[in-house]
C-alpha cells in the first residue's frame, strides 16, 4: 500500500492513500492549532457548529438528508489532542462508488459538502447563528461534564490534569468548563477566522480514486480557504524529560464509586530525545501494554489484584501512563506491584518469551493499521506530526528487530512523576 | 461446502454444515493482512434451565460467563497466552444469548486457528482455579456497577421481561457466582459446547478448505444433544413494569427505553424482519429524522443518543437511549411523533433516502472483521445469511416499515429506565 504526500495549497498537504482493498473510503480536512487552555474550548466547538447548517443547506435535517442520499455517507466533527496540537476538523466515511452501481461522483459531492461545510457556514450578519453556537456550547458543556461518567477515562484525565498542571498538556481535548461556558457567537466567529487562516491543514484521503481525482476535488472544494504564504506559526510539542519533583507526588479525588482507579504517569524521559517509536512501543508491550505483559501477567492474573491493570505510551508527549481498577483496600499492594514490574523490566528481568511476544504483538498492531481506513488516518496524522517516515509495515518490520538491551535502556530513563487514586467516599469505607 | 458468490458487494462466502453439525460460514478476503476467526456457541446467561434426559436442571446466573473466563485454561498453559504470545489479539464475550471467542491475526492464521479450536472444546478446570476467577469476576461485577450505561441497561431488561431470565445481569452477582464449582462448569460445557450447538465464522485472508479441514479433525465427531431451555413463562407483549430509575455519581440523567416485539424465528423472515426494524429505526430516530434532528436542536438530545434492534435468547426487543436534561420531554416527544406517523404516515422520501442509508451502513459492517462474524454467527443459529440483506432490502416497502412501527412503539408498549445525577 503506497502512501503519496503533496502540498496543494499553500500549507494544506494532501495525503493519499490509494487502494481497492475497502468498501467503504474516507476523508478528512484536519486544521493544527496549538493546544492551550484559553482556546481549547473555542477550537472544539468550530468543527461542532460547522456541522450545524451551511448557506446552502440551513440545518442538521437538510445536511444528514444530503448525507442519507449518498448512501449514509458520514461527516463527523473530530476534535484531537496530539501532544500539545489540538487537531480539528471533520471526517467523513462513505461507500465506496466501485459499490454503487449508480452513482459515479460521490467523492467529489462529499469534497464539495465537506468544503462547504468547512468554509460556507450558515452565518446572520456575518456570524456564526447564535442559535447553533449557543446550542453547542450546551452540547459541549454537557460533554465536559459527562467525563466524570466513564470513571477509567476520567481517572486519566485527572491525571494528566494535575501531574502537568505548568504544561498546556494539561488541557483535555475539549478544554474546561469555564472556558466553554462564556463563548458568543461573534468571538467563535472571530476565532474560526483566524484559525481558518493561520492553520496549517493536512487532508487524508483513503478509497479506491487517483490522488488526481483528490486532488482536483479538494482544490475545487477548499478554493474560498483563506491561505497566506507566510510560514505559519511554530507549533509543537514541551517534551519533558525528567519528573517535576523528586519523589513521585500523590492526588486523590472522593467520588462515590465502588471500585477505585488507580492512574500512574511516568515521564519516558531520554528515549524521548531521539524517539524510536518500534523500541518504545515494545518496550511499552513488555511491561503493561498487551495481555503478555507483566502487569496483565502478575498483577492481574497471578496476584488478582485487579480488573484491568495496563499501560498506555504517548510519543507525542513523552509520557507513559497506568491505569489499573482495583478495590480501595488493594491501593498498596497494587501500586507496589505496578511500581516492582518497573523495577524488573529495568533489572533486564524479561524472558525471551516475554520479548518476542510484546514484539508480536506490536508488530501485529502496526500491521493491522492498513486493514482499516479509520487507523490509517490517524496513523498518517501521526506521521505528519511527529514522523518517522515509514509505512505501518515498514515498522512492523523495525518491530522484530528490538532488543531486550533496548528495552531495558528505555525503562531505565522512564521516571514516575504523579500517582492519582480516585476513590469511594470516606464514610463509605 | 457451499460457495456464493455476492455480487453487488464483491464478497463470496464459503458455507458448511460438518457432519457433526457445526455450522461453518468463511468469507475470504485475500487483499487484507489481517484474518479473524469466532467459535460461538448458543449459550449465554439467560440459558440457565434446561433439560436433559427428561430431567429438567437448575443453574447459577452468571455460569456462562464463567466459563467463558475459564475456558482459556489449558492442562498445560493459558490459550490467552498461547495466542497473544504469537501476536494474535483474542477475546471473547458472553451475552444473554451467546458466548463467542475470537481471535485477530497477521501471521499464523491456521495455528491460532489450532489453539482456538482446541481450548474452546478442552474443559480444563480445578477447584483452585474456579476459587480464583470468582474474584476476578467479583471484580468485574463490582466494576460495571459503576458504569452508567450498564445499569441503564440492565435496569431496563428488569423493566421489559417479567420471567425471562435476559432480565438478570450475564454475569450474575457475587452471590450467585459463589455457588459455581468447577462440576458446574464441566457439566455446562458438555452441554453446551457440542458441535452441534456451536458455529464458526472466519473473515480475512485465509484458505477456505484448509480451515474446513482443520475443524473436522479437531472437533469431536458426535453432533451431541441440543438441550431444550426453559425461558420462564411466556412473556406477554406489555412491559413488566412502566419505567425505573436510580441515582449514580452521573453528570446528567442518562435514559434508555425500550419495547419487546415478537421475533421471527429464523430464516428469510427474522432477515426481513431485522432489515424492516432497522430501517424503521433509522428513519424514526436516525440522523436525518425530524425527531432526532428537532430535540437535538431544541437541545434534549444530544450525540449520545443510540438506538438498536436487538435480538438474544429467544426475545427481541428495541433499544433508544442516551443523555438528557429532560427524559420526560423526549419520551413526550418521542409519543407524539409515533402518533403522527399514525395519523399522517412516512414520507416516501424519507423512507427512500433512508433505505439508501441502510445499504451504506451495511456495506460499512463488510469492513468490521469482528462485526461481520458476528453477523454470520447469529445468521448461523438463526438460519439466515446476513449478506442476503443486500439484495432483501429492495424489496421491503414503506407499508413493511409503517406497520412495524405501528406494531412495536404503541405507548403501552414503552418502559423506560432513568438513571439520574446523586
Amino acid at each position: 500500500m503506497n502512501s503519496s504526500t503533496e502540498l496543494i495549497m499553500p500549507n494544506v498537504v494532501l495525503t493519499c492513500l490509494q487502494t481497492t482493498k475497502f468498501k467503504t473510503g474516507c476523508l478528512s480536512i484536519n486544521l493544527l492549532t496549538p493546544l492551550n487552555r484559553e482556546t481549547a474550548s473555542k477550537n472544539a466547538l468550530i468543527p461542532m457548529v460547522l456541522c450545524r447548517g451551511t448557506s446552502s443547506l440551513p440545518d442538521m435535517a437538510a445536511i444528514s438528508s444530503r448525507l442519507d442520499s449518498l448512501y449514509g455517507a458520514r461527516i463527523k466533527p473530530v476534535v484531537r489532542k496530539k501532544g500539545e496540537i489540538q487537531v480539528i476538523g471533520l471526517y467523513a466515511n462513505f461507500a465506496d462508488e466501485a459499490f454503487i452501481p449508480e452513482e459515479s461522483s460521490i467523492l467529489e459531492q462529499i469534497t464539495s459538502l465537506m468544503g462547504e461545510m468547512l468554509l460556507m457556514p450558515r452565518t446572520q450578519s456575518g456570524l456564526f447563528l447564535r442559535e447553533y453556537v449557543e446550542s453547542e456550547r450546551d452540547k459541549l458543556l454537557e460533554l465536559i461534564r459527562g467525563r466524570i461518567n466513564d470513571k477509567r477515562a476520567y481517572s486519566m484525565q485527572r491525571l494528566f490534569e494535575l501531574m502537568c498542571a505548568m504544561e498546556d498538556y494539561s488541557t483535555d481535548r475539549l478544554g474546561t468548563e469555564s472556558e466553554a461556558e462564556n463563548i458568543t457567537a461573534a468571538e467563535l466567529t472571530q476565532h474560526y477566522h483566524s484559525v481558518l487562516a493561520s492553520s496549517p491543514i493536512e487532508v487524508f484521503y483513503c478509497g479506491s480514486a487517483a490522488p488526481s481525482r483528490v486532488k482536483a476535488a479538494l482544490i475545487s472544494a477548499l478554493a474560498p480557504l483563506p491561505r497566506s504564504n507566510e510560514d505559519p506559526e511554530d507549533m509543537g510539542t514541551d517534551i519533558r524529560m525528567n519528573s517535576l519533583e523528586e519523589k513521585p507526588r500523590y492526588f486523590e479525588d472522593e467520588m462515590q464509586v465502588t471500585q477505585g482507579k488507580l492512574a500512574i504517569g511516568f515521564r519516558l524521559g531520554s528515549c524521548m530525545e531521539d524517539p524510536d517509536p518500534a523500541s518504545i512501543r515494545v518496550f511499552n508491550a513488555v511491561y503493561g501494554g498487551c495481555v503478555t505483559s507483566k502487569l496483565f501477567m502478575n498483577v492481574r492474573e497471578k496476584l488478582s489484584l485487579c480488573y484491568f491493570a495496563s499501560s498506555s505510551a504517548d510519543l507525542h508527549k513523552g509520557i507513559l501512563a497506568v491505569s489499573s481498577g482495583i478495590e480501595f483496600d488493594k491501593y498498596d499492594a497494587a501500586l507496589s506491584e505496578i511500581l516492582s514490574q518497573l523495577e524488573a523490566v529495568r533489572r533486564g528481568d524479561i524472558s525471551e518469551q516475554e520479548l518476542s511476544a510484546a514484539k508480536s504483538s506490536v508488530a501485529s498492531d502496526y500491521r493491522t493499521v492498513e486493514d482499516s481506513p479509520v487507523a490509517l488516518e490517524d496513523f498518517y496524522l501521526n506521521q505528519a506530526l511527529i514522523g518517522p517516515d515509514h509505512s505501518p509495515s515498514e515498522l512492523a518490520a523495525l518491530v522484530e528487530e528490538v532488543t531486550a538491551d533496548e528495552v531495558v535502556q528505555i525503562a531505565k530513563g522512564v521516571e514516575c512523576d504523579a500517582i492519582y487514586f480516585l476513590r469511594g467516599l470516606k464514610e463509605d469505607n | 461446502m457451499q460457495k456464493s458468490y455476492f455480487e453487488k458487494i464483491d464478497e463470496t462466502l464459503i458455507s458448511e454444515v460438518l457432519p457433526n453439525g457445526l455450522k461453518i460460514n468463511i468469507i475470504p478476503k485475500p487483499q487484507f493482512s489481517k484474518s479473524f476467526a469466532m467459535f460461538a456457541t448458543n449459550y449465554g446467561g439467560a440459558d440457565r434451565r434446561f433439560k436433559l434426559a427428561d430431567r429438567w436442571i437448575d443453574t447459577p446466573a452468571g455460569v456462562a460467563h464463567f466459563l467463558e473466563h475459564k475456558m482459556f485454561d489449558m492442562p498445560d498453559g493459558n490459550a490467552l497466552n498461547v495466542l497473544s504470545s504469537r501476536g494474535a489479539s483474542p477475546n471473547a464475550f458472553t451475552s444473554s444469548g451467546i458466548t463467542a471467542y475470537y481471535f485477530e491475526s497477521t501471521n499464523s492464521f491456521e495455528e491460532n486457528l489450532r489453539t482456538l479450536l482446541s481450548f474452546v472444546s478442552t474443559p480444563y478446570f480445578t477447584p483452585e482455579s474456579v476459587q480464583k476467577e470468582q474474584g476476578i469476576i467479583g471484580q468485574e461485577i463490582r466494576m460495571v456497577e459503576d458504569n452508567p450505561s450498564y445499569v441503564v441497561y440492565n435496569n431496563l431488561m428488569r423493566c421489559l421481561y417479567a420471567e425471562n431470565p435476559v432480565r438478570d445481569s450475564v454475569a450474575g452477582t457475587v452471590e450467585s457466582i459463589a455457588e459455581i464449582t468447577h462440576e458446574t462448569l464441566y457439566h455446562c460445557h458438555k452441554v453446551f459446547y457440542n458441535p452441534s450447538n456451536m458455529t464458526l465464522s472466519v473473515v480475512g485472508n485465509v484458505d477456505p478448505e484448509s480451515v474446513i479441514k482443520m475443524a473436522l479433525e479437531m472437533l469431536p465427531v458426535e453432533p451431541g444433544e441440543v438441550p431444550e431451555r426453559d425461558y420462564g413463562g411466556k412473556e406477554t407483549s406489555l412491559p413488566h413494569q412502566s419505567e425505573i430509575s436510580a441515582s449514580m455519581e452521573v453528570s446528567a440523567p442518562q435514559f434508555l427505553f425500550g419495547a419487546k416485539l415478537e421475533p421471527k424465528k429464523s430464516g428469510k423472515a427474522r432477515l426481513r424482519q431485522m432489515i424492516t426494524g432497522e430501517i424503521a429505526l433509522r428513519l424514526l430516530m436516525g440522523l436525518s429524522s425530524p425527531f432526532f434532528t428537532r430535540l437535538y436542536a431544541d437541545g434534549l438530545l444530544n450525540n449520545s443518543f443510540e438506538y438498536e434492534l436487538d435480538y438474544t435468547a429467544g426475545t427481541a426487543m428495541i433499544l433508544a437511549g442516551g443523555e438528557s436534561k429532560n427524559v420526560e420531554g423526549v419520551m413526550n416527544e418521542f409519543r407524539s411523533e409515533i402518533a403522527k406517523i399514525a395519523s399522517e404516515g412516512l414520507s416516501a422520501e424519507l423512507f427512500e433516502n433512508t433505505r439508501k442509508s441502510y445499504y451504506g451502513s451495511q456495506l460499512r459492517i463488510l469492513g468490521s472483521f469482528s462485526a461481520l462474524s458476528q453477523s454470520l454467527a447469529d445468521g448461523a443459529f438463526a438460519d439466515y445469511c446476513p449478506l442476503d440483506a443486500f439484495e432483501e432490502i429492495n424489496s421491503i416497502s414503506l407499508s413493511d416499515v409503517q406497520n412495524f412501527i405501528m406494531e412495536n412503539f404503541t405507548p403501552e408498549k414503552l418502559a423506560l429506565s432513568v438513571i439520574s445525577p446523586l
